[in-house]
């Protein structure tokens, strides 16, 4: 169905879903319940990070997934893009659609310049290409281009902007033809309350699109070539093929994908700054892709997902939470609890992600996808099938 | 696919059962719908302390959550009431906030100004907060203030000191206590004056960003203004870590003042290494070579140790003052946790009271209500001498305080020594002076 195979079109359908009904599957605890107030991540603006970094992690997965290319240096094309957007903002009006266009163009333009330069070497190399890159665009967004980008203050829209295409009766934040983003619908039942975000669900067909379009990619004859590249890219010189091109095509779709989510942060949250860019931004994503299952369609979205999640929700916690958790317990054990656990909390949120990451590379080279496949392996009926499945993944 | 069982009957039902259920919730929320963002319900009101607790400025995020966190107990009345006893407005009683007990939340901006807006969107979407205060950056607290106007909530600037954020990114939402760049220029001039002549050739290390620019060309116009000459200004880059190649060339230039507009770990260093290159030794033009730091604070006099003997810079506020006021916060801060508190935890403390004092004055949470309360507002007892919120752009004004490293110290506290309270009037601008110019306030914003 659409042009996927049935186990493609099954995965496919449940990114669908999973994005389409986020907001009541992130709220498994009624509001107002202790757990509910820590852990309920189904609030518009982390589930808009959610999908937006699903969409960057997607795009990254396309060059390194594939190629085993790894640009150390993907912040870039999103700062980029966020740019791009606020600058709309600015000059034509509110309206998203202009923005996240020219967004993904602008990252495309520089993908090209960029790709064009880093791709002639390969491995540590090209890595370093790109981070000198990223970097280089960090610091020119933060002091020297000013008039620009406005430095280390982030680019915002002020009242006295141009804003040509803007009539008197617009919504005076981010919309689609009058569609505010911001705009929602809260839907109370029992204890639990759900919240509808126009933004979200905008980002969220940008998700499932993103996502269908890279299913074809991998299963296209250039998703081939790509792979034939990552596993011999001197093999396929000597039998006369120039990996050049395609190598450049993976480079630049993945840098649009990333100009896209840059403009969609921009259009949930209509400023951006050049921190955006910095390289610890653009680790982030390399980890969010090895944390999820490189290579893997469905992984890199995990691997997001994931730190956002803890970066947001763990770092959040802190010892007066921990206490009334345990406040049932005796005092001495109470103690002791959260004396154990507060490292690991709050402000040692970098510590959590850390041991979690190492854990996955020890154990589950293949990222969680590998781990979900294990643990369907366990309990699923057909073994056989699940067993042909995992020897398709690629296992990096 | 597989096949599906849907029956033409099976999906009416389920439609139906599904449609009234979202119908019903919706009805009956209607009748508490309250015209403002996050209007609180039950006994309780949460408030958002948004701070970094990781990073370059996380020795002051960390002295405001405790300042916060102070400020929250004296307004449910718990512990001895600290500023509350000595603030002119004697609305707050120690029941909370309109009789409602005071909750609070903690966030970590990490110094980013994308972490601070998803940290102060959570608190806004999911935890229900009614302010915002906290900020150790000016870019993450003009960020955070244009959040929180977009949403509807208020926000109570912690440690800021860009003119830009009262300037030219003001807005209606947000109220700024401490002071800024001008304020210290204005400040600290007069006494170099005094100090150091009029006859002086003074050379700038400028941090590359608004803060630095802003800091920099407040203190070289008022400087130029009393006759010294400016030999050249050079932008270093933030975080740096090295500033060697920076200040050889001062010793070549014919400079004999160095204005260092750095702060926090920047200005540590870049003190160290001026002070190990001698240069406050030397004699240039048959006068001493003098270092001035135009915006102090306690945690960068404790890191930069002895060097700072002697060096003059400026502070919002300070606890060796002898007031009132500052003698309660002092006391209740220092027994909590067995030290001064800093500028920036003063800041947030006082920011916190001010909005729990507006909300009990105008009777209302409703974010217009209390712009209007705290807007034009004078009041006194928190530790600055009179204080007024002027109403054109939000800003503070009050007293500045010129310091100098202290140069024999008697304890580990003892780092500054206040040379001298500048009064209000000195430091006092127009809204619309040219380092503050093309801002506009906009309309208060209740959100929802």
């Amino acid at each position: 169905m659409l042009g996927l195979n049935s186990r493609d079109f099954k995965l496919f359908a449940i990114v669908c879903i999973m994005a389409l009904v986020a907001p009541i599957l992130l709220n498994p605890f009624p509001t107002d319940s202790a757990l509910g107030q820590s852990f309920n991540a189904g609030y518009p603006a982390l589930m808009q990070r959610f999908v937006i970094f699903g969409i960057l992690a997607i795009g990254f997965n396309i060059l390194f997934g594939l190629t085993g290319y790894l640009s150390f240096g993907h912040a870039a094309f999103l700062g980029m893009g966020s740019y791009a957007a606020v600058w709309m903002f600015k000059l034509l009006s509110y309206n998203v659609l202009p923005a996240i266009v020219l967004s993904v163009i602008v990252a495309g333009i520089f993908a090209v310049v960029i790709g064009y330069v880093s791709l002639r070497r390969s491995g540590i190399y090209f890595s370093i290409l790109t981070l000198a890159f990223a970097q280089m665009s960090y610091q020119l967004a933060y002091s020297v281009f000013t008039p620009i980008t406005n430095g280390e203050t982030g680019l915002q829209v002020y009242n006295a902007d141009p804003q040509i295409l803007m009539s008197p009766g617009d919504p005076t934040s981010p919309h689609l033809f009058g569609i505010t983003m911001n705009g929602q619908t809260q839907v109370d039942m029992g204890g639990w309350s759900f919240v509808f975000q126009n933004g979200y669900y905008l980002a969220a067909l940008f998700l499932i699109a993103s996502f269908y379009l890279s299913i074809r990619i991998f299963r296209s004859p250039m998703g081939l070539m790509l792979r034939a590249i990552k596993s011999n890219q001197t093999r396929m010189s000597y039998v006369g093929l120039n990996t050049k091109p395609y190598m450049l095509a993976a480079f630049v779709i993945s840098g649009m994908y990333a100009g896209l989510a840059g403009g969609l942060l921009a259009a949930m949250d209509p400023l951006t700054g050049a921190e955006r860019m910095f390289w610890t931004a653009s680790g982030e994503i390399v980890v969010m892709a090895i944390l999820g299952g490189v290579g893997t369609l469905i992984g890199p979205v995990l691997g997001a997902g994931l730190i956002k999640y803890l970066e947001n929700i763990v770092s959040k916690i802190n010892d007066g939470i921990l206490h009334s958790w345990f406040s049932f317990l005796p005092d001495w054990l109470d103690n002791l609890l959260v004396t154990v656990i507060h490292p690991f909390i709050g402000k040692g949120w970098h510590l959590t992600l850390g041991l979690l990451f190492m854990a996955v590379v020890i154990f589950l080279p293949g990222g969680l996808v590998q781990g979900g496949q294990k643990i369907m392996g366990l309990f699923g009926r057909n073994k056989k099938s699940d067993a042909k499945d995992g020897a398709k993944t690629p296992a990096e | 696919m597989s096949k599906s069982n849907f029956t033409r009957r099976g999906v009416m039902k389920t439609g139906a059962v599904t449609s009234a259920g979202l119908m019903l919730p919706t009805y009956l929320r209607a009748e508490n719908h309250t015209g403002f963002t996050n209007a609180p319900q039950g006994d309780t009101v949460k408030f958002g302390f948004n701070v970094p607790q990781t990073g370059p400025y996380a020795d002051e995020g960390l002295d405001e959550l405790r300042a916060q966190e102070l400020a929250v107990e004296h307004l449910n009345g718990i512990g001895d009431g600290g500023m509350l006893n000595t603030f002119s407005s004697k609305v707050l009683d120690g029941t909370g906030v309109l009789g409602k007990k005071v909750e609070f939340v903690t966030g970590d901006t990490q110094t980013k100004s994308d972490v601070a807006r998803a940290s102060a969107q959570s608190m806004i979407q999911k935890d229900g907060c009614i302010m915002i205060t906290g900020g150790s950056s000016s870019g993450v607290a003009i960020a955070v203030q244009g959040l929180c106007q977009e949403a509807g909530v208020i926000f109570m600037a912690g440690l800021t000191h860009s003119n830009d954020t009262t300037g030219k990114d003001r807005k209606r939402n947000g109220f700024r206590h401490f002071f800024n760049a001008y304020m210290s220029a204005a400040a600290l001039t007069p006494v170099l004056e005094k100090v150091y002549g009029t006859d002086r050739r003074a050379y700038h290390l400028t941090a590359d960003y608004t803060w630095g620019w802003s800091q920099q060309e407040s203190m070289a116009a008022s400087t130029e203004a009393i006759g010294w000459e400016t030999v050249q200004n050079v932008l270093t880059p933030v975080g740096a870590g090295d500033f060697s190649s920076y200040i050889a060339p001062v010793l070549n230039s014919g400079a004999d003042i160095l204005v260092l507009n750095h702060y926090g770990g920047d200005m540590v260093n870049s003190l160290t290494q001026a002070i190990q290159f001698g240069l406050k030794d030397k004699q240039v033009n048959g006068k001493n070579f003098e270092i001035i730091v135009p915006l102090y604070s306690e945690l960068m006099a404790a890191g930069a140790g002895s060097n700072i003997q002697g060096v003059y810079g400026s502070m919002n506020w300070n606890w060796q003052l002898q007031d009132a006021g500052t003698a309660a916060f002092t006391k209740s801060f220092g027994e909590k946790y067995g030290f001064p508190p800093s500028g920036a935890a003063h800041s947030c403390y006082v920011q916190t009271l001010l909005y729990a004092d507006a909300v009990t004055r105008a009777g209302s949470f409703n974010p217009c209500a209390v712009v209007e309360a705290l807007e034009d507002f004078d009041f006194d007892g928190m530790g600055n001498g009179p204080t007024s919120y002027r109403g054109a752009d939000h800003q503070c004004f009050k007293d500045v305080l010129v310091m100098k490293g202290t140069e024999a110290p008697t304890s580990a506290y003892d780092t500054l020594e206040i040379v001298e309270v500048t009064p209000r009037a000195q430091v006092e601008y127009d809204s619309e002076h040219p380092m503050f110019a093309g801002g506009d306030l906009g309309a208060c914003n209740p959100g929802a």
